[in-house]
């Protein structure tokens, strides 16, 4: 087994607001091995943006966040560096470039008065060092690798000329024009068409399986999980509650929170055994308030499968062998292996 | 160690805590003036004229020999009360011409259009033109400035009334046939307080500014009413020997308009910042 | 698009029309009657009645409104009063010094407000911005006639840099005219960069807000190309909108400023014309004044509209 592209350990990101500390990120650890994906899956408001935003340390300043942790990236020269110490200079020569990251909103994430050629070419021109000519040449290539129809022409036109599903291909473009190592796509097809999320998608696995890239993938959409992910780290209120490979994920949940989830699928309420299901399942309840966390387990209001020690204090991370782990005392460990 | 954020928050609403205390000291001032002042401010002391300050006449004497910081300290009930009734004015007529053209569709066009005609005219000229019909009096000079700043609120408030009118409960109580004037008393224009009083506090700023400008330019007040403006183009021609005729008179403006805008800042912070981007 | 400029073009004349209304109103409606003003005490009845009819002042109201509109279209402002020549010929004497003074110190203005107002946004809560912010409310709490008395106190009378007032000798050559409005040009500069800085900076703040700019730096962009390059180019747009209404504004707003330094300017022109009631003045002022600034305004819209085609949609 290679060593892992990128490995998160005990990520922490916590904001100073008028009410209190709120701790948006809690002791999250995650693997992503070379060329796989590993979706990071949970609802709003569980942490999995501000995960992916403190990994590229994209946070905004303003927003004075506390970060500790470890994000240990394995560079292409063979070195391995810790993203969240890494000095700014540095971070700034890895961003775009090794490391590469597509926003959910398509439509204004592109800059309204450059065109897409130059905004690729920018990139290119920054981290490759290529001229004018060249950079936008590459541009155009990198559209058409994205299957943007009629490249030539479209490097020179501006983001308002191009559709929804377009400009994201034109981020992914964008993204990919520094040949990255490691890919962040946070929700990149949740604000899509249904028929372009799947085209997207494709056009994803495609280009992961050409460069060997890892896509670390954000969703709320199982969907997307069960068909595109490798490994899946299931957050709830800004902890991993859950890691898996995908299939067994499915197969057999272990956490109640993910049984949960697994059991919303109107596809997975017919499997219930029900000739003809009578109602969609849905978890009772909501996430708590960050500024008000239940005293133990996070789920534990929610949960049916509750117990008295549940409320005690927050379940570590438990490995229950085959590469799974999962936060709830409900599950049997397996002696073989550390949970970390 | 306090958070950065609840600090600053603090600081700036100790800014705004000191803005409020000059505001108050200089109206207080205005009210009690024949307490702080004893000097008549009237009163012409020829060989006295153009004195610089000293212990007998603090600010020093102007050019007739009154003692500058008396007139100062009286005129400042003149300036005030421009201002402050020009303020006063312009947001009552402001939030009643916002109000409409923000809450019935149909009326809004037109009545937009009037406030833009009167916002293409710069407001001196406008006022210089408003005093010069109307005839220079105080009472004229404050008509004048409300009808020069009534358009500026009346489109910060039409800018509220439309979001406003847009939530949710707004077209609840629409749906349940409540009388529009009613709707407009009891829902709309307490949500629009916020705005209003910010506003009351930059008209007042500006009004001060306004009148000074007029009355320098010797097109306000009659030259007899001793406002802040009238010191200054009063001791205009002197201002090479005795230049504190100039200068504390517009220290005194300066200040006020100071303490003004940065209540009105500190308001606009502290109170809804829902309908603070809409101001 | 067409039917966005027309129902723009429609709105525009819409505004025009009220304005012109409003003008005619405002001075057909001030007391004292000019023309016996223009005679002085010794004239006679049949003096002021042939002078009033010379200058159509006997006609009913609406009467005099629509000639007045006819001479309008025809180019034609009138005749003046007191200086015995055509309106636009006095406007077009005065337009040079008030032109130039509008776009120097406008020229100042955003050469102060517009560095300030992106340190403030890039800066925003440190110290820095408290700074910048303070000052900024700070220049808009000064008389323009203090400032111009304190400025030439400081640099004409004590060091005699510029000279006191006026706008040169006659026939005083364009850079000894130049000379002459750097301190009013400052000082309406310094005040008006007050207004530039606030707005720079809330400009700058909604853009560094946006989705572009956090790509921007996802891509390993230094900060200064981000903020420089990436933000101010859309934050700019509104920003140059107000520096070209400004200048519109000043154009018969710089009153104060050009009595302070005897500058024979549009302003100057209006406020003696009030003061000796010539109306033909006032009005052809009022009226340039004001149709200039809504004329700028329009061609701002349309210039969006062509810029930014997302305008059409609103």
């Amino acid at each position: 087994m290679d060593a892992p592209r990128l490995s998160v350990r005990h990520l922490s990101t916590s904001f100073p607001t008028d009410g209190g500390l709120v701790h948006s990120v809690a002791d999250v650890s995650f693997d992503i091995a070379p060329g796989r994906t590993t979706a990071l899956v949970g609802e709003s408001g569980s942490g999995k943006s501000v995960t992916s935003l403190t990994l590229m340390r994209l946070l905004a300043r303003s927003a004075n966040a506390r970060v500790s942790g470890q994000a240990h990236f394995a560079t292409r020269e063979g070195r391995s560096v810790d993203l969240l110490a890494l000095p700014e200079a540095e971070m700034r020569r890895l961003r775009g470039h090794q490391l590469a990251m597509i926003f959910q909103e398509p439509m204004t994430s592109l800059n309204p008065v450059f065109t897409v050629g130059e905004q690729i070419a920018e990139s290119v021109r920054l981290h490759k060092g290529l001229d004018r000519a060249a950079a936008l040449a590459h541009a155009q290539r990198m559209l058409e690798l994205v299957e943007i129809p009629a490249a030539a022409r479209r490097v020179h036109e501006y983001p308002h000329q191009l559709s929804g599903g377009m400009r994201q291909r034109v981020m992914i473009a964008l993204a990919m024009a520094c040949d990255p190592t490691l890919l962040i796509a946070d929700e990149p097809t949740t604000a899509l068409d249904v028929t372009i999320q799947a085209q997207i998608l494709a056009l994803m696995r495609r280009l992961q399986a050409e460069t060997g890239m890892s896509i670390l993938f954000i969703t709320h959409n199982l969907g997307v999980v069960a068909h595109h992910a490798d490994d899946v780290a299931v957050m709830y209120a800004g902890r991993v509650v859950e890691r898996a490979p995908v299939r067994p994920l499915f197969a057999a949940p272990q956490h109640p929170y993910t049984q949960g989830l697994l059991a919303c699928l109107p596809g997975k309420a017919r499997a219930a055994g029900q000739a003809r299901p009578k109602r969609l399942f849905a978890i009772r309840g909501q996430v708590s308030s960050p500024l008000a966390p239940p005293p133990g387990c996070a789920f534990e209001p929610r949960c049916d499968q509750a117990r008295d020690d549940c409320r005690a204090a927050m379940p570590p991370l438990i490995a229950t062998g085959d590469g799974r782990s999962a936060r709830c005392v409900l599950v049997a460990p397996s002696h073989d292996q550390e949970a970390t | 160690m306090k958070l950065p954020p609840v600090l600053r928050a603090l600081l700036h609403r100790r800014i705004v805590m000191l803005a409020a205390l000059v505001l108050a000291a200089i109206v207080v001032l205005a009210l009690g003036a024949p307490w702080f002042a004893s000097i008549d401010p009237n009163d012409t002391a020829v060989l006295q004229r153009l004195k610089g300050p000293s212990a007998e006449h603090l600010l020093g004497t102007d050019e007739l020999g009154r003692d500058l910081y008396s007139r100062i300290v009286h005129g400042a009930r003149y300036s005030l009360a421009i201002a402050g009734l020009t303020a006063l004015g312009a947001t009552l007529a402001g939030t009643l011409l916002g109000l409409v053209a923000g809450f019935f569709r149909r009326l809004d066009a037109p009545l937009m259009r009037i406030v833009d005609a009167m916002m293409s005219f710069p407001d001196i000229l406008l006022a210089i033109a408003l005093v010069a019909i109307l005839g220079a009096s105080l009472a004229n000079v404050v008509f004048a400035l409300v009808l020069v700043y009534t358009p500026r609120v009346a489109r910060v408030v039409r800018a509220s009334t439309l979001v406003v009118r847009e939530l949710l409960f707004v077209e609840a109580v629409r749906a349940l046939g409540v009388r529009t004037s009613r709707i407009l008393w009891r829902h709309v224009l307490p949500n629009l307080l916020s705005p209003i009083l910010v506003q009351v506090s930059f008209i007042f700023a500006y009004a001060i500014l306004a009148e000074a400008g007029l009355s320098f330019l010797g097109v306000g007040v009659p030259p007899d009413i001793p406002t802040w403006g009238t010191m200054v183009a009063g001791g205009q021609q002197y201002a090479d020997r005795a230049f504190w005729v100039v200068l504390f008179p517009g220290l005194a403006i300066i200040l006020t308009a100071l303490s003004l805008q940065l209540l009105g800042d500190g308001v606009r912070d502290l109170l809804d910042p829902k309908l603070k981007k809409a101001a | 698009m067409t039917r966005f400029l027309i129902s723009k073009a429609l709105g525009m004349l819409a505004v025009l029309a009220i304005v012109a209304v409003i003008v005619f109103v405002l001075t057909r409606a001030a007391s004292g009657d000019p023309v016996a003003v223009l005679l002085g005490d010794q004239a006679t009845a049949q003096d002021i009645a042939r002078v009033q009819k010379q200058y159509g002042l006997d006609r009913p109201l609406p009467v005099q409104f629509g000639y007045w509109l006819r001479e309008l279209a025809h180019g034609n402002l009138g005749d003046s009063i007191f200086l015995q020549r055509p309106v636009t010929q006095a406007l077009a004497e005065r337009a040079e010094p008030t032109t130039l003074l509008a776009l120097l110190a406008v020229a100042i203005a955003a050469a102060i407000g517009i560095p300030c107002g992106i340190v403030s946004a890039v800066f925003r809560g440190r110290w820095i911005d408290q700074v910048f912010t303070g000052v900024a409310m700070l220049g808009a709490s000064i008389p323009s006639f203090w400032l111009g008395l304190v400025l030439i106190q400081m640099f004409a009378v004590s060091l005699g840099w510029f000279p006191v007032s006026g706008y040169g000798a006659p026939g005083a050559s364009l850079p000894e005219r130049v000379h002459a409005l750097i301190l009013p040009a400052a000082v309406l500069g310094l005040l008006n960069s007050a207004l530039i800085i606030r707005f720079t900076r809330a400009s700058m703040l909604d853009v560094l807000g946006e989705d572009y700019v956090r790509t921007a730096r996802s891509k390993g962009l230094a900060e200064s190309t981000v903020v420089l390059k990436h933000a101010l180019r859309n934050a700019l747009v509104p920003i140059v909108t107000v520096l070209g209404l400004t200048v519109a504004l000043m154009i018969g707003g710089a009153v104060v400023t050009e009595t302070v330094f005897g500058l024979p300017g549009i302003g100057n022109l209006v406020v003696n014309a009030v003061l000796r009631r010539d109306y033909p003045v006032i009005q052809g002022a009022l009226l340039v004044v004001a149709g200039i600034y809504v004329l700028i305004n329009f061609a701002i819209d349309l210039l969006y509209a062509v810029v930014d085609p997302r305008v059409k949609v609103s």
